[in-house]
């Protein structure tokens, strides 16, 4: 059974369709493009299979369960947005991710963190951007998680913490597990990816592996994104 | 060593290829003990199943293989590496004519240009020796046609 199930999955909001009507099926062991411009429905995919939106029909499941408690302790979620309690520093941050999840690393975390060279009683709100996305990346990678959901992981960062991240990535997930990344930057994920899912209004217009859209149309997974959203 | 990757083709034939280049020219010396997937694929910066997947191709064509004890070696048969270097060789020279003909030389006038080359950089003594990117451009072959 998949992972990652979703069958005639619709969300809207109000007159909106975000989502119409999606099936999708994702594998552990993959790490998994979620691709598509701004709106076509990538944050609301990764909220409905955290439990923070309730499908209008359809149904998502999570290792075979409906999101919910149960499932929060198998998916490592990194939201789009801050969310840490910024008057913490990394110290504390550990602490609390190890009070929240039985599967937290603290040794994988700090090891991690350490070479940041981040000062252990600076607290998030003064570190740059950057070091903050890369903390909150670092806490979430530091889970043995059954899935990796990573919502815009590497948005508003420059070109080197980017690097940074795609290999924290790369390095720290569970072989067993899926990671699926959502981003409009596929440049810059493009050589990672074992697979692409091309998300377009709510639709889900391609998923195949990466390395068969290279060879079936001569171009990277960019150059066809490109052409496949052409405004 | 730098890894880029040129879009249209799949990533793990590029790394198979880029592996190939670097077990001919002694970056992973014969015999030696090859690097681990993930750091590999760390190194290049792809995902480790992309990386799993060429040093599988790799180990079908007898360039490396694994050992019980001791993981995946590089091959330490002169033979192979005899035929990788032609095999790589044959390419390289394969890129070379089709380039040379699309600027219109004749073969006649490759084989000659590539003779008069390699003669007049000898007599100058820089003969390049490892780079094989400069073999590839001939540079010095076009403006001899």
């Amino acid at each position: 059974m998949s992972i990652f199930a979703c069958q005639n999955l619709t969300k809207r909001y109000g007159k909106l369709t975000a989502l119409d009507n999606i099936d999708l099926e994702l594998e552990s062991g993959r790490i998994v493009g979620l691709l598509g411009p701004n709106g076509s429905g990538k944050t609301t995919l990764i909220k409905l299979a955290n439990r923070l939106l309730q499908p209008t029909s359809g149904s998502i499941l999570i290792d075979g369960k409906a999101p919910g408690v149960a499932t929060k302790k198998s998916i490592a979620y990194l939201p789009d947005k801050e969310y840490l309690p910024d008057w913490m520093n990394t110290r504390q941050l550990m602490h609390f991710y190890g009070d929240f999840y039985d599967d937290f690393d603290p040794r994988r975390a700090s090891v991690m963190l350490s070479s940041l060279d981040i000062p252990s009683d600076m607290v998030l709100k003064k570190m740059s951007k950057g070091t903050r996305e890369k903390v909150q990346l670092i806490l979430t990678m530091s889970r043995r998680a059954k899935v990796y959901l990573l919502d815009e992981p590497i948005a508003g960062v420059d070109p080197a913490a980017r690097d940074y991240i795609l290999r924290t990535i790369i390095q720290n997930y569970e072989e067993n597990s899926l990671v699926l990344i959502s981003t409009h930057l596929i440049a810059d994920v493009e050589s990672v990816l074992d697979e692409a899912v091309f998300l377009k209004q709510g639709h889900i217009v391609l998923h195949k592996p990466a390395d068969e859209i290279r060879t079936e149309t001569g171009k990277s997974v960019d150059e066809y994104f490109r052409e496949v959203f052409r405004c | 060593m730098e890894w880029e990757f040129k879009s249209g083709a799949p990533i793990y034939q590029q790394i198979v290829l880029a592996i190939k280049f670097r077990i001919a020219n002694g970056t992973y010396p014969p015999g030696s003990k090859f690097p681990a997937v993930r750091e590999l694929a760390l190194e290049a910066g792809v995902n480790p199943n992309t990386m799993q997947r060429a040093l599988a191709e790799l180990e079908r064509e007898g360039l490396l293989m694994t050992v019980r004890t001791s993981g995946r070696l590089v091959t330490g048969s002169e033979e192979r590496l005899r035929t990788l270097r032609m095999e790589l060789g044959n390419s390289v020279i394969g890129e070379m004519f089709i380039n040379l003909r699309r600027l219109g030389l004749s073969d006649e006038e490759i084989v000659e240009a590539v003779r008069n080359w390699r003669q007049e950089a000898g007599e100058k003594g820089n003969l390049p020796q490892d780079d094989v990117s400069v073999i590839a451009g001939t540079p010095a072959a076009v403006k001899e046609g």
